[in-house]
């Protein structure tokens, strides 16, 4: 186990640790370069909305007014005589459902019958310009019908009969219920009926949405030759494309789908959107590219973000603080479509059985349709939500019996090389060595219940899959592929199929084949992102690219890495291990005075055994779960773990609460670039913070005067944090080493989100003693829980709490 | 369509646009200049900032009349014909760009800051970049960027050496971080 600091980067300020090559490394472990940096530096990356087709149109789309409501009648007779407007679709141009689980397609391109929320798709219009575009809109004559609408969860599930929002798959079952998971592991009643302590809470979780800076953004055309291409700011082109494919009715062979640069996606992006249905479909009736950008307040209404989670928890433990019984009773708000929610349902109980150790576990999850916009995958998907609950529930249990949090959690730990309670197999876990650097960064024993009445800080921990151990649909074919080309110049080609959203993972490839073949970085060319020449990738998804596509990667090198050893080897007359591939040269082992330029190696290897090329793939262990429905859902190649301690003020006049500074410490395995997953560990602790004191996904109600209207649609009004607000943020790498990542690497894209929140709960809680137990932590609420412990809104001010 | 002339990164750019168009609409759709980016078009992320007579300004809510007349610089004019500018040296070396939609407007943040102030503060950094969001990053590492382009603008840090481990700078104490 290793610890290594992320600050710095390559700027060599922190020597201690940054940029200390491991011994048998040289380009992984360092903070390089990314491949595409530059060009994001000097604006010369192409994003969706920056390519310009030759007589390219604009397309727009209509959207309903009315949260619920069944289509009566489309008239879009005047709008297609407008001078300008090319095509029209509507629902019945495309009438096949989808969805992106394959079980519940229950969703069209544009509404065919219904409108399920305000917001919802109902026609398309190409034009020649935008402004024409929106103007052919107001011509679009649709008739509704208004249907009852529920914006609650609750009283969704308890509606019992119909209209509901969607016809239910069986008769007699409530229309308004996408899925429920109860799933049970031990003997929940007899391990809390053994407890010394059970603790009981309530806790809600907020929506909130992903706010990538880039809108949603597509391009389709229509050759005329029966090939559709599709330019799309996704991070599933694979499933986009598969989608279309089905949709559309067009041989798979003939869709290419293009992924340019994606300004943001954090899981907004993670599955077909009526704009990529529309341009393509009206590229086939004009025969013009056609271009759809979504608006800021379109983004919004896509959605699919975090759901709101109502949730009861009751956790038991022994007077030793050792974890007994753990129960939960979720109810999911998933708004109008299923969207991921099949997933969602289950990894809101399956993700919470690490790094504890649980004798016994039950959760009961319930996912409720409501006329709002769908929920889906956010950041930490399903699993933010009751990791916020269940870590202040271990803070309570702790208070209780009078354990220091984090000895509690250290106590509670489950260990390297294991299984959970609910089966997943647990590999390298670096857990206790997290829990030991956020301690030791942020001072804690001098800080805990020791800091001036209004100051404290909290500790929170967690796991994380790295990647689904499953595709979306069931197949038996690699997760992920690569295709590497050696050209005789000395440069490698690589082809690869994944989603560069940000993450770095162009620049990850890059580094694995200069590690593997010994090529400087600048000789590695990644060409990526195009389903016509790229092997499958999944997707950016499931914090699950750098272990796959990495392993697959290093399997394609390492074929070619064979072919141009022997090759050498047969030169010098030596055995093809003693050829090393190392610093643009390859050498003979023990004699650095045998060496030659790689590009003379690659050129015998060409001779030797023609053009070079080799593909790598690689696949998910199928023996990391149990066999009870629903055991897959969860199960991964491996679990990165996480612990913060977040350091709060809070104002007790007002309620404002400020996040002075985040330890964000973070079991990735190994860092590949250390400078990348520090970024990806203030990038996820940044936007736990959001989420836990500003960021609220909401809908007006009747008395605001129009249910189900997005209650602030916009950058200003739906606050994320600027330079200003967000805390100062400290992140301490820690390798565990994983068996089975590439070099050893597991997830760090999305696990540093969830302790964000409940560490700032913890720390409210060290500084004035009231426990947050609703999202988001916004001035009124704390000012009202402040008041109603007897804190805040005395007369005369200040008062402290005993405790 | 108005015909509107601009001093665009050193160069006199004519081109005709609707009466209506931002000077971000004219930079990406008249004149092809796509470095800057819209991210909601109604002057709240700041993806869109360029620099005008020296100041980070909104172009998505300016005019494009306003800039007749005006010194415009944009992303892709912040570099010189053969190097980046530190800015975007040190971007790239730091981290700074993620996904890098947001990337243009904050470099230009950014370099208007460095040309008024050459040693800003971390709160001085801070304070200059509030009017642009990034989704990404959590700040910390566009703070360490720019201070670090900072020295080298203001000639207390060497360039950065690049070999085949990486880029590398031999370590430079600085005051302040």
């Amino acid at each position: 186990m290793s610890r290594r600091d992320g600050r710095g980067g390559a700027n060599g300020r922190d020597a201690r640790a940054v940029g200390q090559p491991v011994a048998d490394l040289s380009t992984i472990g360092r903070p390089m370069r990314k491949v595409d940096g530059l060009a994001k530096a000097t604006g010369r990356a192409r994003y969706t909305d920056d390519i310009r087709l030759p007589g390219m149109l604009h397309g727009k789309i209509l959207r309903s007014p009315h949260p619920h409501a069944r289509i009566l009648a489309i008239d879009t007779s005047r709008a297609e005589a407008m001078e300008g407007v090319h095509a029209v679709v509507t629902g019945r141009d495309m009438p096949t459902p989808y969805g992106i689980i394959p079980w519940t397609p229950d969703e069209y391109p544009l509404c065919l019958d219904r409108v399920r929320y305000i917001g919802d798709g109902v026609a398309a219009v190409a034009a020649v310009d935008e402004d024409t575009a929106i103007a052919a809109l107001d011509l679009i004559d649709v008739g509704y019908e208004e249907l009852p609408a529920y914006f609650d969860p609750h009283e969704a599930i308890a509606a019992g009969s119909g209209p509901f929002i969607h016809t239910p798959r069986k008769p007699g079952r409530n229309g308004n219920v996408t899925k429920v998971v109860r799933l049970e592991f031990g003997d929940v009643e007899a391990g809390l009926g053994d407890s010394d302590v059970v603790v009981e809470g309530e806790y809600f979780f907020e929506g909130t949405t992903h706010t990538p800076i880039e809108p949603h953004c597509a391009i389709g055309l229509a050759e005329g030759n029966g090939k559709l291409t599709v330019w799309s700011a996704t991070q599933v082109p694979h499933y986009l494309h598969r989608e279309l494919a089905r949709v559309l009715e067009v041989d798979p062979a003939q869709v290419r789908v293009i992924q340019p640069p994606v300004g943001g996606a954090f899981g907004g992006k993670s599955e077909p959107f009526d704009l990529e249905f529309c341009v393509a479909r009206l590229s086939m009736m004009t025969g013009r590219p056609i271009k759809i950008l979504y608006t800021r307040e379109e983004v919004f209404y896509a959605h699919r973000g975090r759901h709101p989670f109502h949730m009861r928890y009751r956790t038991g433990a022994t007077s030793e603080g050792m974890l007994t019984a753990v129960d939960s009773k979720i109810v999911m708000d998933g708004g109008a479509y299923a969207s991921f929610g099949l997933v969602t349902t289950y990894y809101s109980g399956q993700l919470l059985t690490a790094p504890y150790r649980m004798p016994a576990y039950r959760f009961h999850s319930t996912r409720a349709y409501t006329n709002k916009p769908a929920c889906g995958p956010k950041r930490g998907h399903g699993s933010v939500q009751p990791r916020f609950a269940f870590e202040v529930q271990l803070d309570r249990i702790a208070e209780t019996l009078g354990i220091d949090p984090i000895e509690l959690r250290r106590r509670n730990f489950i260990g390297a090389n294991t299984r959970t309670v609910n089966d997943l197999r647990v590999t390298s876990n670096g857990f206790l060595e997290c829990l030991d650097e956020v301690e030791r960064a942020s001072d804690w024993k001098r800080k805990h219940r020791r800091l001036p009445f209004g100051r404290g800080v909290g500790v929170a921990g967690s796991t994380y899959i790295t990647g689904t151990n499953y595709p979306i649909y069931p197949n038996d074919m690699p997760q992920s592929g690569i295709q590497l080309q050696v050209d005789r110049s000395g440069r490698v080609a690589v082809f690869s199929g994944a989603s560069e959203i940000g993450q770095g993972v162009d620049s990850m490839v890059a580094y694995i084949v200069a590690e593997e073949l010994g090529v400087p970085l600048d000789h590695v060319r990644v060409l990526a992102g195009d389903t016509d020449f790229t092997p499958v990738d999944l997707g950016a998804y499931s914090s699950r690219v750098t272990f796959m596509l990495g392993n697959a990667c290093i399997d394609a090198a390492r074929k070619l890495k064979g072919q141009v050893q022997e090759a050498v080897a047969a030169e010098w007359g030596a055995k093809p291990r003693e050829v090393l591939l190392a610093g643009g040269l390859a050498v003979r082992a023990g004699d650095t005075g045998t060496s030659m330029p790689l590009r003379d190696a690659f050129q015998l290897a060409e001779a030797e055994f023609g053009t070079l090329g080799a593909t790598g793939s690689y696949n998910t262990p199928k023996d990391v779960h149990g066999d009870y429905r629903g055991a897959t859902i969860g199960a991964s190649p491996a679990y990165s773990f996480t612990a913060h301690v977040a350091e709060v003020e809070v104002d007790v006049e007002t309620g404002f609460v400020t996040v002075d500074r985040i330890w964000i410490a973070h079991d990735c395995g190994r860092a590949l670039n250390p400078v990348l997953v520090a970024g990806q560990m203030e990038g996820s602790a940044y936007m736990g913070f959001a989420e836990a004191l500003m960021e609220e996904q909401i809908f007006k109600s009747e008395v605001q005067g129009r249910a189900g209207l997005h209650n602030a649609p916009s950058l200003l009004d739906y606050r994320i944090p600027t330079s200003l607000d967000t805390p100062a943020l400290e992140s301490l790498i820690v390798e565990s080493l994983d068996p089975e990542g590439p070099y050893g690497a597991k997830e760090a894209g999305e696990g540093p989100l969830h302790p964000s929140i409940p560490a700032i709960a913890n720390a409210i809680y060290d500084a004035v003693g009231v426990r947050m137990d609703s999202l988001p932590f916004s001035p009124p609420r704390v000012w009202r829980a402040l008041r109603a412990a007897g804190v805040a809104g005395v007369a005369g001010g200040r008062r402290e709490v005993v405790r | 369509m108005e015909v509107v002339r601009l001093r665009v990164n050193g160069d006199e750019r004519v081109c005709g646009v609707p009466a209506h168009y931002t000077l971000l609409e004219t930079l990406r759709y008249g004149l092809g200049l796509t470095g800057s980016k819209q991210g909601c078009d109604k002057g709240d992320c700041g993806a869109c900032t360029v620099i005008v007579d020296g100041r980070a300004i909104l172009s998505c809510i300016t005019p494009v009349w306003e800039a007749e007349g005006r010194e415009v610089r944009t992303v892709e004019g912040l570099a010189d014909a053969t190097e980046p500018h530190p800015v975007q040296d040190e971007f790239d070396l730091n981290g700074a760009a993620q996904c890098g939609f947001c990337t243009p407007g904050i470099l230009c943040s950014s370099v208007a800051l460095l040309d008024r102030n050459p040693s800003p503060t971390r709160d001085e950094i801070r304070a200059a970049l509030a009017g642009n969001l990034c989704r990404c990053t959590g700040y910390a590492k566009i703070y360490d960027a720019v201070e670090a382009a900072a020295a080298r603008v203001g000639g207390t840090a060497p360039e950065p050496v690049e070999d085949s481990a990486g880029p590398r700078r031999a370590p430079v104490e600085r005051m302040g971080v």
